[in-house]
């Protein structure tokens, strides 16, 4: 099977290259003949797929097969790893997920070839760069980070087994979906480089690669929050975000993109911030490279960073030849980037999507900056610190905030300039709206001058409560309007209002999902905890709940034993559930993992952790914790999710109004003497 | 006898009292410091958790910690005096932050710094392009058109007229 592997990557190196340079040198020649060159390089491209496919398919067969004289096998998994973690193998190591993050990015390629006709010169230049980016990763896989490399001496009878960490269900779907995120910025990132190496005119690359970023988006923001939720749900600590660099990694991407799907909108409705655009784009896949050096390379500190190898260096030169080539193409065709409108004034939707831009770019930046500064302290004073999460919060939280209120106001703003009058109609309701919810929670014992912290979870809820509001306030007044000229009902017609403008109204339900996220976090500030050491009968009081022990045992399956505590949950005098945490011991691995029992309300997430035994008493040590508001993170989530998808779908065709043809010709219409009646798109806006 | 003359073994009561409950608050305080020192401070086993936050089943580092903070916080040092023994101890990673203080100081700064650039390199750039006359449009922004502008054409009244309506339909809502 390793020689199988081996070759078909080497196969794939081959079809890669050949695809990056016979359509590289297609597009300079531009001589007759070219076409067809360029048509076999497109071939090639959509061959290395295969082979790269083949490669995957040999990898997670060997799992299968237990086959430990692939060194990767016997390091990352065992004979009596559940079978979907046998699949998981794939991506849990570092060759796997190197191999992997290149059957996506080959899947992506496919795709895009495949897909040639929409724009053929277009799509011959992306192709070109995907194939570039392709080869680096297949040059790691064959000759730095082999996945088919055997075993040295004799074959153990098993392997060494997955790390304990990763054996959860999520962990089978956390990591493709980052991966998917990561990858498919290669994408638009390519469409822009081809777009600006050939002076290509217009918006169109634009619109092709829309749908293309709001997938990766989607991906990669259900990668980034899986992986709260696997931290949560396994790390056993209470918290799922602790500002690891390997988080990090993910996050900025993540915001660059996210103020590069708004920033466009602002290049095809205006004709501006071409060369931001550029940049934004070109960052999010520069960062996301970048977040894979940090992983891979060792240079920084984590709990998550893959084993130290020499593929740092790759992926350093990688960095530094992709930025020296888009800085290249940058000053030989910039003048192409001139905008096409100028700022009308500082109260409308562009200047919001600046302003957005800037604290997108402004978190990104801070998140980077504490992400190195360990290092950029170690070379300055040779003193290593920690940036740790009271850093993040300190710096980050203000500037979310600030996003926050963008995300109200911004959507409410026009194009060019916004009236008093339209600013006083659109925001005053939800205005108040917000307010109240300030009040309502001051009342109840949110007392903002006692804690910033509580300072800040005031102003969330109310910034949340703001956005929820302008949302709703917008569908109804769309859905109103939609209603006088079709006689639907409100629901039928909000329905309706969405289907002409999928993109704008899935937005807003994106944003509403980012509301109902910042109103799980600011729960934060009121968590609480304790700790008790808990024999037979033993009660621990927290908040409104009882935990009772009322037994502990042990479990042992061919995979792990386990150490776990039956806790029964009062309310008042009512038992409401039982709850098992767990500490398990995996067998091939030998490491020691907990498993946090959680039960989770609308209202609060009650967290049991088996913490360890008392060596003396032999009693478990149970921690619990208190986390108001967490389901609404994950609630968000699905939102944010759901509102992506539904921003894909394509409109309908426009609702026809009726507006007199005077006022579009500025001729009157013979005849009758009646104005002529022209068709004019309703919910046409974004 | 007045009624607030007190006799000896009243007085020794309530001196008991007295000192009772100052022992309370001393132990509240105590445990309130240690938690807030101790979230101050980095586990430093390499699981990147917080001092208090760290639940590695048998992790010998914390619980030395542990037990070392609350020996500091008990024998009355000062704040400052245990994150100093600590840092003397296991080295400047112990700390959760970078001390506000000589190079490190520029960890905070930075991010402030950023803002304040960002924040004028906006408004530079929107007063810039407040004053620059507007470029010609492009013409396949929304048309789906992949060929060269057509500049020569220009002058044409209908061409205008459609690549105004083609504006207005991109740049107005509902």
């Amino acid at each position: 099977m390793a020689e199988i592997g081996s070759f078909v990557l080497l196969l794939a190196l081959a079809l890669a290259a050949y695809s990056f340079l016979a359509g590289l040198v297609a597009l300079i020649r531009k001589q007759p003949g070219s076409e067809r060159l360029s048509e076999t390089a497109r071939r090639a491209g959509i061959a290395s797929f295969g082979t790269v496919f083949l490669g995957a398919v040999v990898l997670v067969t060997s799992a299968f097969r237990n086959d430990f004289s692939i060194s990767y096998i016997l390091h990352h998994s065992n004979r009596d790893l559940p079978l979907p973690y046998k699949f998981a193998t794939l991506w849990s190591g570092q060759e796997g997920s190197l191999l992997f993050w290149s059957l996506l990015l080959s899947g992506y390629g496919l795709v895009l070839r495949l897909r040639h006709k929409t724009d053929v010169r277009l799509f011959a230049h992306a192709s070109v760069v995907i194939a570039a980016v392709q080869v680096f990763f297949l040059l790691l896989l064959n000759f730095a980070a082999k996945p088919f490399a055997v075993t040295q001496g004799a074959v153990p009878a098993d392997g060494n087994g997955l790390n304990p960490l990763l054996q959860y269900p999520e962990m089978v779907i956390h990591p493709p979906m980052l991966y998917l995120g990561y990858v498919g910025f290669t994408v638009p990132f390519a469409f822009a480089l081809g777009a600006l190496a050939m002076k290509y005119p217009g918006e169109k690359w634009i619109h092709i690669t829309r749908r293309w970023t709001m997938v990766t988006w989607g991906f990669l923001t259900c990668g980034v929050f899986l992986g709260a939720h696997w931290a949560y749900s396994v790390l056993g600590w209470g918290g799922y975000w602790g500002w690891d660099p390997v988080e990090n990694a993910s996050l900025m991407p993540w915001l660059t993109g996210t103020a590069f799907l708004h920033s466009v909108m602002m290049q095809e409705k205006r004709g501006m911030l071409k060369t931001w655009n550029m940049w934004l784009i070109f960052g999010t896949f520069w960062l996301a490279i970048l977040g894979t050096f940090l992983t891979r390379s060792g240079i920084i500190s984590s709990v998550h960073a893959f084993a130290q190898s020499s593929i740092g260096d790759w992926f350093a030169w990688f960095l530094v030849i992709s930025l020296g080539t888009f800085t290249f193409f940058f000053i030989k065709n910039r003048s192409h980037l001139r905008s096409e409108h100028k700022l009308e004034s500082l109260i409308s939707r562009e200047s919001s999507f600046l302003f957005n831009n800037l604290l997108f770019v402004l978190a990104c930046f801070t998140v980077l900056w504490g992400t190195w500064f360990p290092k950029i302290s170690e070379l300055a004073q040779n003193t290593k610190v920690t940036v740790g999460p009271a850093f993040y919060n300190k710096v980050t939280i203000p500037v979310a905030l600030l996003l926050l209120l963008l995300t109200a106001v911004g959507p409410l703003l026009a194009w060019r300039k916004t009236s008093l009058e339209s600013l006083k109609r659109n925001f005053l309701w939800p205005s108040l709206g917000a307010l109240a919810v300030g009040i309502a929670l001051v009342a109840l014992g949110v007392k903002p001058w006692n804690d910033v912290s509580y300072f800040y979870a005031l102003i969330a809820a109310m910034l949340a409560a703001l956005v929820a509001f302008t949302v709703i306030s917008e569908f109804v007044r769309g859905g109103r309007v939609i209603s006088r000229h079709t006689g639907q009902n409100l629901g039928a017609s909000m329905v309706h209002l969405w289907h002409r403008n999928t993109r704008r109204y899935g937005g807003y339900l994106v944003h509403f999902g980012v509301a109902l996220v910042f109103i799980g976090i600011l729960g934060t500030p009121f968590n609480r905890e304790a700790e008790k050491e808990m024999g037979f009968g033993d009660k621990l009081a927290l908040g409104p709940y009882t935990l009772l022990c009322r037994s502990y045992t042990q479990e042992e399956n061919a995979n792990y034993s386990s150490d776990l505590a039956i806790i029964q949950v009062f309310r008042g005098d009512r038992q409401i559930d039982t709850l098992y945490p767990e500490s398990r011991f995996y067998t091939a691995s030998r490491q020691q993992q907990h498993v946090p029992a959680i039960r989770s309300t609308l209202k609060e997430d009650l967290y049991v952790v088996y913490e360890g035994q008392n060596p003396d008493t032999g009693h478990p040590i149970i921690k619990a914790h208190l986390n108001p508001m967490v389901s609404w993170i994950w609630i968000g989530l699905v939102t944010m999710v759901f509102g992506t998808i539904l921003s894909l779908v394509p409109n309908a065709a426009p609702i026809r109004a009726t507006v007199r043809d005077s006022v579009e010709t500025g001729v009157p219409s013979a005849g009758s003497g009646q104005a002529h009646v022209r068709p004019a798109p309703v919910g046409a806006g974004d | 006898m007045s009624y607030f003359s007190l006799d000896s073994k009243r007085l020794r009561l309530i001196a008991a009292l007295f000192v009772g409950v100052l022992l309370l608050l001393g132990a509240g305080d105590d445990s309130a410091r240690i938690d807030r020192l101790g979230h101050q401070m980095m586990c430093v086993c390499g699981c990147n958790q917080i001092l208090l936050e760290c639940n590695h089943v048998g992790c010998s580092y914390s619980t030395r910690m542990r037990d070392e903070l609350t020996a500091a916080v008990t024998r009355g040092d000062s704040d400052n005096g245990v994150l100093q023994w600590f840092i003397q101890t296991y080295g400047t990673t112990v700390l959760t932050v970078p001390a506000n203080r000589g190079f490190n100081r520029i960890a905070w700064i930075m991010p402030y710094l950023a803002l304040v650039m960002g924040i004028g390199t906006v408004v530079l750039i929107a007063g810039a392009w407040r004053k620059r006359p507007p470029g010609p449009p492009s013409g396949g922004s929304s048309s789906g058109s992949s060929g060269p502008r057509s500049g020569g054409s220009s002058s044409s009244s209908d061409s205008q007229l459609d690549r105004f309506r083609e504006q207005a339909r991109r740049e107005t809502e509902l």
